[in-house]
């Protein structure tokens, strides 16, 4: 299309506007523009807006692009959305620009002699079928591999789990979500028996108090965050922010308390001692609803290849419970988390005041963690303790980061242990897959195999042979990429990368395909509230571009599975979900029908009787209920959620003589994860061109540190050379540095640890110990 | 070709001189919020000179608290 300067001139005029709004909206809740917001946006009749959930992240904002031409002209917050009612945050707003950039894979890259090779798609999926084939007849089949991502599309995850535990029966499958949403997965099934959260955003506007134990909300879900400033502004309501470093959160929350990185479990503890010693615990619904139970300790970190791990859960008491509590009283926690006696009571009497709703929300910081699954569950425990959930505005949210990790990694199950319903290991679940993807129940293995350390561990032992990498970036974003990318660089592994950007993983791939961007497909995604949300093909993509599924279904075919995969490229994505659908049946996971998805701006699951269901386990809202009780947690056979005792363990390695501070690592608000997209969208880039490293003040002034100046962040496992930022973005607290992992110039999961938590198997990016040199 | 877009925050009780002051200048966009003191500003200048000298003219202004940029784009000055 012909655009003049006047008409993109305009353009990005509006996309300036559009940045500002949102970054007022950001820091001032309930901010109003409204109708400067729509005469900022084109208005030419002939331009057709289309509905779909925002590329980014796991908040699921609804968007509207605006197509012309056949190309995307702009991109405004869908005001039918119930997630955002129109807003959306800078990221969003500029989404589609990085369609543009210069560097897009078009065509199938296949790599001769050490240089790429421009190929036509069909010869490079020949190739990858061939070289899968011929792997698996020489090594078997547990030496191919595929390597997925929450940002997958439901229909992608769907098929990928078909082809390698339905098709080729391994289950070497994993995917990104494992680095960041694992250890709540773990921590709703240790204690709930379901999967994923039981409220949903309306809590936002009940909640009288919201709690954030270690999450960044107004950088990492900002759009929520608003929200909660808004009930702030026009309720009262309080944002208590609980975490290891000051951030623009901590400025936008009523009080911040800071604590020692690790020390979370402590505190929960503590708080849960409290509750119960001050007579707040809800009897009653403790008695009908709750069970105690421990499990194992000293579990060790997972740092040595092979790793394994198996809980053995046990009953105790409410009277064991009680007495393992006596460690944890306010004045032995405050002594180590360094949180005052008075703060860790000021909590406690949050969650323990009957007359006062409360929310919890977290994300990375309880979950990539070493005892992430204890995190989650510790958090529950205040909850179950005080019957404050499953009710509107009483509610432990666990958020998500990846805008589908719950809809494909979660719900569709594209981890080593999981199928679309339950596990491997389970005879029953096998079987309904057999049946639903009309395979031999014997061709899905009933063991998990790797999860995603290890599967790039067994790449750099040459275990793995093959392996096929999809929307995602595990050269940047896996934790000791020091040793993983010189891994995925030897000749024993031949490696598959699908993406739209080149990216440092792409770089060492022997085949490149060109994917499809979220706009150029059909698709459907799951955020962080079971909320479905599906989009139509808005545009087409550039050269030979694919769904990801759509490859996944052409090398099936080429490899002999074609009867298990018989869809059709115009419809596949209707005819795979409507398959998929079966899976979830009934009034626990019902999902929405298409039709319902393709007229709604997103459907809450379980979706019974035309209706979603907000509040799960409470008998009132949720006709899965039915124990007769007001509460069913229908999750564990005999319908009780379970408060589980975990104790406080320390990190696997902490600041010494050598290596003097903890190490922490995150995200920004302008950069989606590992930056291959939100890097090429020129306002995002020129507002965050690259990572840094923070420090508080005096730790730079005692090291001579001034800002900007370059230094290195030196682990056990590598280096790292970043300017310093101090008093800028984030304030981390004294021997702690903090540093954005967005920038694959900057590679500082070179430096981060592979400990990871011995449940989840999800690795702690937040502590290890580091030194500081001046570069 | 610069495009920037800015958020500036009046002194308190001075918006409305800051949108007064604001309006005076024709390179400039300006979107008051209906319910907080801020106003959103957007410059299109057309060389980087002018782009400095509005941006000097605007930190002059007596009621600006503050001049946050959001922003900033550089089109090219043909297609
Ligand atoms: S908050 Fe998340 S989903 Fe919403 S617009 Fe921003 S990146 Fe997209």
């Amino acid at each position: 299309m012909y655009t003049s300067l006047s008409n993109r001139r305009s353009f990005i005029k509006k996309m300036a506007t559009l940045s500002a709004m949102t970054a007022a909206a950001t820091m001032f809740p309930g901010i109003l523009f409204a109708e400067e917001q729509e005469k900022n946006i084109p208005d030419n009749g002939d331009i057709d807006w289309k509905k779909g959930p925002c590329r980014f992240c796991g908040v699921g904002c609804g968007i509207l692009v605006g197509v012309q031409d056949g190309k995307a002209v702009a991109v405004k917050g869908d005001p039918k959305s119930s997630v955002n009612k129109g807003l959306l945050c800078v990221k969003g707003y500029h989404q589609i620009m990085c369609t543009q950039a210069a560097d897009r894979l078009e065509y199938a890259l296949v790599k001769k002699n050490g240089t790429y090779v421009k190929t036509p798609i069909n010869e490079a999926l020949d190739i990858v079928a061939n070289k899968m084939k011929s792997t698996i007849e020489k090594h078997g089949k547990d030496s191919v591999a595929m390597y997925t991502s929450g940002q997958s599309t439901i229909p992608e995850g769907y098929v990928a789990s078909k082809f390698m535990k339905g098709a080729i029966g391994t289950n070497n499958l994993d995917c990104n979500a494992r680095l960041c949403m694992a250890s709540a997965v773990a921590g709703f099934l240790t204690t709930f028996g379901a999967d994923e959260p039981m409220g949903c955003y309306e809590d936002i506007e009940h909640a009288d108090y919201f709690i954030t134990w270690g999450n960044n909300m107004a950088e990492m879900h900002p759009v929520l965050f608003s929200r909660m400033l808004e009930q702030k502004h026009s309720r009262g309501a309080k944002i208590i922010d609980f975490a290891t470093r000051t951030s623009r959160s901590s400025m936008g929350s009523t009080k911040s308390i800071l604590f020692e990185p690790q020390t979370d479990l402590a505190v929960a503890n503590a708080i849960c001692y409290e509750i119960i010693n001050n007579g707040w615990m809800n009897k009653k619904f403790v008695e009908e609803h709750i069970n105690f139970s421990k499990g194992l300790t000293k579990m060790g970190y997972g740092l040595e290849d092979n790793y394994k791990f198996k809980d053995k859960p046990s009953k105790i008491s409410f009277e064991d419970y009680k007495t393992f509590l006596n460690d944890y009283t306010p004045k032995k926690v405050a002594k180590y988390s360094k949180v005052s006696v008075k703060d860790i009571k000021f909590l406690a009497s949050i969650y323990g005041d009957p007359n006062i709703k409360v929310m919890s929300l977290w994300c990375m910081g309880v979950n990539q963690h070493t005892r992430g699954t204890w995190m989650n569950n510790l958090i529950y425990n205040m909850h179950l303790l005080t019957g404050k959930i499953s009710q509107p505005g009483n509610s432990p949210f666990s958020l998500t980061g990846q805008p589908s990790a719950c809809g494909t990694a979660r719900e569709v199950g594209t981890f080593t242990h999981k199928l679309p319903k339950g596990v491997v290991m389970n005879e029953k679940h096998r079987k309904l897959a057999a049946k639903i993807w009309k395979v031999p129940y014997e061709r899905i293995p009933s063991k998990p195999t790797y999860h995603a350390t290890e599967m790039f561990r067994a790449v750099d032992r040459g275990d793995i042979k093959f392996i096929w990498t999809q929307v995602t970036n595990p050269l940047v974003s896996l934790p000791k990429t020091s040793r993983y990318r010189p891994g995925m660089e030897k000749d024993s592994c031949f490696v598959v990368v699908s993406d739209v950007f080149p990216t440092p993983t792409s770089d060492v791939a022997d085949v490149i395909l060109p994917a499809s961007w979220h706009i150029e497909k059909s698709g459907l995604y799951g955020n962080s509230e079971r909320r479905t949300q599906h989009w139509d093909q808005m545009v087409e993509g550039p050269g030979d571009t694919t769904p990801d599924a759509w490859m996944t279904i052409e090398v099936a075919k080429r490899m002999g599975y074609g009867d298990l995969f018989p869809y059709s490229k115009e419809n596949h994505v209707e005819e795979i979900y409507n398959e998929y659908r079966q899976f979830h049946e009934g009034a626990k996971h019902g999902m929405a029908p298409l039709d319902v998805l393709k007229e709604k701006s997103g459907v809450i699951w379980p979706y019974v009787n035309g209706k979603s269901t907000q509040w799960r386990f409470n008998a009132q809202y949720d006709p899965a209920c039915d124990n007769g009780k007001d509460f069913h947690f229908y999750g564990k056979p005999d319908g009780k959620a379970i408060i589980w005792q975990r104790p406080f363990e320390p990190a696997p390695e902490k600041p010494d003589n050598e290596y003097p501070f903890w190490l922490n690592t995150g995200r920004v608000v302008e950069h989606w994860h590992t930056g291959s997209m939100t890097r090429r969208i020129p306002v995002l880039h020129k507002a965050m061109p690259n990572a840094y490293v923070e420090f508080h003040p005096d730790d730079a002034k005692a090291l001579g540190v001034s800002n900007g100046q370059n230094v290195k962040v030196i682990s056990r496992r590598g280096e790292c050379t970043l300017p310093a930022s101090i008093n800028e973005r984030g304030l981390p607290t004294k021997g702690q540095v903090f540093v954005p992992f967005f920038d694959e110039n900057m590679l500082i999961n070179d430096v981060t640890i592979d400990a990871f938590c011995p449940i989840s198997k999800e690795p702690d990016y937040k502590k290890c110990a580091v030194r500081i040199e001046k570069a | 070709m610069p495009i920037k877009s800015y958020l500036a925050h009046p002194h308190e009780g001075q918006k409305e001189e800051l949108i007064n002051a604001l309006k005076a200048f024709e390179d400039c966009d300006i979107i008051p919020a209906k319910n907080q003191d801020l106003v959103i500003v957007v410059t299109d200048t057309p060389t980087q000179q002018e782009d400095d000298l509005i941006k000097e003219k605007i930190e002059a202004i007596d009621s600006l608290r503050l001049l946050a940029m959001v922003s900033g784009f550089n089109t090219p000055q043909n297609d």
